[in-house]
């Protein structure tokens, strides 16, 4: 890392902890709101934009995360124990549902997950008893760190943001690891990575499942911010959701997910004087972005940044492009 | 031939409705340089809620254009602003945060009990009283100063209903469809109540989905039992769909339900086919009240479609404020909520209510209501059922 | 006897308009590579074009005729144009993301332009019902049935004997040796997108009816074509057939015989079993094409 990059995200890791300030509950909400999906989103851009894969069960995931940690939450267990086994779990489901999956072709994936997301919905609905069917859970105890409560609105936000940084490391970790570096040769060429040794259909699958883990966290958060989970908000709208805000962002890039989720989180806010036309003008715009920059907002960013600095070199690991 | 003639007069709505919305954009955006009143309204305007609530944010809007017209509350002008829950109760949280940090005197909404029961905690919390058009019947249940129904529970509707069923069709063994959505699960958890208190015996318990294309299996599973009636539990549309096919196989056991089984929106789209159905409505614009009559007409006029009983909580709940406003003489949210608990408004004094209304300790409503059965595509109002 | 005869009835009608849907998503997937998530949208809009066109004054037939020249300028057309042609070097992935966009565009602008709630639409049969061994018969299902059938039936007839039909086949296997014998691959995947808009109006014009015409419709019916098209093969056109056609029996027999809470779950759990077992589709073929 330069200098300049670590300079950056410091002031930028100060500009989070410096944003609610200040501010109203709403705002401080809806920040928490955005650093949750960030890192649910970041896990999904593991599995799209490193290893090119389709998942629409993020939304899913991230609602196994959100009932095992309300489930074992209401029966006294520490979050911090329940977010554990709520990563595992993610984990596990995501190793058992992309093994048979990735064993076929290629962009099967894609087709397992989204029928997983759906029978996960009718599970979460119809065994009321463990779940409260479609009334849902309510009451879920927001936990304590170091003896600090997080009841209030800014409290949870630190803490938010404190699970959001860990996950941006552990990402940035994985992706520096030889493992990591891996995808990168598979993107460019999935032939020549086969040749050198990779074992791609391992490596995809466990980025899968560590993408998966990450929704996982996310659903993890979402259970005492939001202190009410019922099955509808992890159904697979959601997942396209959120597969919107990896690509609208970037996908590959690192802060790509980061981007997209503030897009659409800050979107309604933006777009208010439009009134109830805010998600016309929305999908019209993702249709835009994506005939003029297919790489998303940061690869707008980056196409547009070497118009003036002609010399620089385009991103040719983006060139192939994904498969679904 | 029938249904071709309706939909012409539908037919223009696209570009009406394109010019009422840009009219009504402009009107709202004008409003707040001389207002002072905020009203914050939360509904679902996109997502599975987005039908149910739109029907309820164009009744508060009618209501507070019709109020502003006439000079306000207090003399002050309302500036509505319009919050989109998605459906989502995280984003209803937010939306309710938001309003709330805007400073709104009191807020409308939400309609989809998953996200009540939610944002209704952050209203609390805030203190300002909350007029929603949920219907399950533990938004009552929590102690909440600050909540109101626009309608009462179906924890109170249904009884009423049920007692209906046993005193005057004598009935005993009754089939049960609903819909597997939490509205459809309050109305169902009620009756299996009311149920075993009038002995009734439970021959078949259907659960339906939402936006289910084809519900022949489900009329093939009625068919086959004996029963006296079917306690049928679905919102409109899917209201609409079932008698289709309930007459299309012939089913003759008489159909009961809800505003939502024989509303006006439901005998529009099933037609025919709605004949014979009854149940209990909580307000119907064919129960000979004229204001109701009026309002029913006037928001077609507005909005070009036939407002579902969403539409009229809305609009109910835009003069409630303002006539509890006007009783406490300020604008003051705590004024409000706290005149609310164990007040009755009547038509005479507050005629936008339509119709006379009373709260209880714990924002609970109670109203008049009928017993109605559709005849030639009306309602008809069999029985009035008194206030329980 | 009577109860499985009315089930099997109504479930081929109602899965023999999920295959039309099925079958427009294979042929976009076999000619450019398009896994359309819009296509429930596409079943759903044209339910619209003849309200529109009704509301402008014209009775139902010139209004369904106005609907066709519409969808097939808006969904087939401009849907390849401005949509897919400029992103198909870009992989599919971004048109995957374009397509999600695209149907939560036109839901929204149906919702905000023309209402919310759901609207009734004339049936093109009469409202007649027949009793047939103890089940009720419409001349609506029967009618559904047949004008689906006669309509795969048709493209099948068109595809294999005529001779833009075997280009279009040859533009579809392989485009690069298709341009080298002459065949204008461009236009031949125009005809396909056409199609696909012609079959999603005549969908919408059959299930609108029942169903009602309301914004939200192709959330429910795409996802159905989607099973459908999987179940299927999703590269052969008689597979989308019978993918409709057992999706649309599977869902009522579950609803009657297993359990109606997890009726939605039956062909799902079909899917995910195809998927394993047999992933190039029932009746698919296994070379299909190199993904």
């Amino acid at each position: 890392m330069t200098r300049i990059r670590i300079i950056l995200i410091a002031l930028g890791i100060a500009a989070l902890v410096a944003a609610p300030i200040g501010q109203g509950n709403y705002i401080i909400y809806t920040l928490t709101s955005w650093l949750l999906f960030s890192i649910s989103a970041m896990g999904l851009n593991l599995t799209l934009g490193y290893a090119g894969q389709v998942s629409l069960a993020q939304a899913g995931f991230m609602g196994i995360g959100a009932y095992v940690t309300a489930l074992l939450t209401l029966a006294g267990v520490p979050w911090i124990a329940a977010a554990l086994i709520s990563i595992t779990s993610c984990f596990a489901v995501g190793l058992l549902l992309g093994w048979p999956a990735l064993r076929v072709q290629h962009h099967f994936l894609a087709f397992v997950t989204l029928a997983f997301n759906t029978l996960l919905f009718l599970v979460l609905r119809n065994e009321e008893e463990i779940t409260g069917g479609s009334f849902g859970l309510v009451g879920m105890p927001r936990p304590s760190v170091f003896g600090i409560a997080t009841d209030s609105n800014l409290n949870f936000y630190y803490f938010a943001l404190a699970c959001f940084l860990v996950s941006a490391f552990v990402m940035w970790w994985i992706l520096r690891s030889p493992w990591g570096r891996a995808f990168k040769a598979l993107r460019e060429n999935p032939i020549r990575a086969e040749s050198l040794g990779l074992k791609i259909r391992r490596q995809t699958l466990l980025a899968f499942a560590i993408g998966s883990a990450f929704g996982g966290l996310a659903g993890a958060l979402q259970s005492p911010l939001v202190q009410f989970i019922e099955p509808g908000s992890f159904a697979l709208i959601h997942s396209l959701k959120l597969l919107l805000m990896v690509v609208v962002g970037g996908a590959g890039f690192f802060f790509g997910p980061m981007l997209g989720a503030a897009v659409v989180i800050l979107l309604p806010e933006l777009l208010r004087f439009t009134e109830g036309y805010y998600l016309i003008i929305y999908s019209a715009l993702v249709i835009v972005l994506m005939v003029f920059s297919p790489q998303g907002l940061i690869g707008l960013g980056q196409k547009l940044w070497n118009q003036f600095r002609p010399r620089h070199e385009t991103r040719r690991d983006m060139k192939k492009g994904f498969q679904l | 031939m029938q249904n071709r003639v309706r939909t012409r007069e539908e037919g223009n709505t696209m570009f009406r409705t394109l010019t009422a919305s840009a009219a009504t954009a402009l009107a709202l955006i004008a409003m707040p340089a001389l207002a002072e009143l905020k009203i914050g309204s939360i509904v679902e305007l996109s997502g599975p809620g987005a039908a149910a609530g739109t029907n309820f944010r164009d009744g508060v809007r009618m209501g507070f254009e019709e109020i502003n017209a006439a000079g306000g509350i207090l003399g002050e002008q309302v500036a509505v602003t319009e919050y989109d829950s998605q459906t989502d109760p995280q984003v209803s949280r937010a939306m309710v945060q938001k309003a709330i940090d805007d400073g709104v005197v009191a807020i409308t909404g939400t309609v989809f009990s998953s996200s009540t029961v939610v944002n209704m905690l952050v209203a609390k919390q805030a203190g300002i009283p909350q007029f929603t058009g949920s219907e399950a019947p533990s938004i009552t249940a929590m102690n909440n100063p600050y909540i109101f129904r626009t309608a009462f529970g179906s924890q109170k509707g249904v009884p009423k209903m049920a007692k209906y069923m046993a005193d005057e069709m004598g009935v005993k063994k009754v089939a049960v469809v609903w819909a597997n959505t939490e509205f459809g699960k309050g109305g169902h958890e009620s009756f299996l109540k009311e149920a075993e208190a009038h002995g009734f015996e439970i021959v078949a318990d259907l659960p339906t989905e939402q936006a289910q294309t084809d519900f022949s299996a489900d009329v093939v599973k009625l068919k086959g039992i004996e029963a006296d009636a079917a306690f049928v539990y679905l919102t409109e549309e899917e209201s609409a769909r079932f008698l289709r096919e309930a007459r299309k196989q012939g089913v003759t056991l008489p159909l009961v339900g809800e505003t939502t089984l024989i509303g006006h929106k439901v005998i529009e789209l099933a037609g025919d086919a709605a004949n014979g159905a009854m149940g209990h409505v909580g307000l119907t614009p064919d129960a000979n009240i004229p204001a109701m009559t009026e309002m029913v007409e006037k928001f077609k006029a507005k909005f070009n479609y036939t407002p579902d009983h969403n539409a009229i909580k809305g609009y109910t709940a835009a003069y409630t404020i303002k006539c509890v406003a006007e009783m406490v003489g300020e604008a003051d949210s705590q004024a409000i909520a706290d005149k609310m608990h164990g007040l009755t408004l009547t038509v005479a004094e507050c005629p936008g209510v339509l119709m006379d209304v009373s709260w209880d300790e714990t924002g609970e409503m109670s109203r008049e209501s009928f017993f109605v059965e559709v005849q030639d595509g009306k309602q008809v109002v069999k029985a009035i059922l008194p206030p329980n | 006897m009577a109860e499985l005869i009315q089930i099997l009835i109504s479930g081929l009608a109602a899965g023999s308009i999920y295959a039309l849907a099925a079958v427009g998503f294979t042929l976009l997937w076999q000619a450019s590579q398009t896994i359309n998530f819009a296509q429930g949208e596409f079943v759903m809009l044209p339910a619209f074009f003849v309200l529109v066109g009704m509301g402008l004054g014209l009775p139902m037939w010139p209004a369904i005729g106005f609907a066709l020249i519409l969808s097939l300028l808006i969904l087939g057309a401009l849907f390849k144009k401005l949509v897919v042609e400029p992103m198909l070097p870009h992989g599919t992935l971004p048109l995957v993301i374009a397509t999600i966009a695209l149907g939560l565009l036109m839901k929204e602008s149906v919702k905000e332009f023309y209402g919310a709630t759901a609207q009734p639409f004339p049936a093109i049969f009469p409202q007649k019902v027949y009793q047939f061994a103890g089940a009720s018969v419409s001349v609506q299902d029967i009618g559904n049935l047949a004008v689906s059938m006669l309509a795969i039936g048709g493209l099948q007839l068109f595809l294999n004997r005529t001779r833009t039909g075997r280009c279009m086949q040859a533009s579809a296997q392989n485009p690069a040796v298709a341009e080298i014998l002459g065949v204008d691959v461009k236009r031949m995947v125009m005809y396909t997108f056409l199609i696909n808009a012609a079959l999603a109006t005549i969908a919408s014009v059959l299930i609108s009816p029942i169903y009602l015409a309301k914004f939200s419709n192709g959330e429910t019916l795409g996802l159905v074509a989607f099973i459908a098209a999987i179940v299927g093969g999703f590269n052969q056109i008689r597979g989308a057939l019978v993918g409709g056609l057992l999706i649309g029996v599977i869902d009522n027999l579950s609803a009657v015989y297993v359990s109606a809470e997890y009726r939605s779950a039956m062909p799902l759990i079909l899917l995910i079993a195809i998927i394993l077992l047999r992933p190039q589709g029932l009746l698919g073929t296994k070379e299909g094409r190199a993904v």
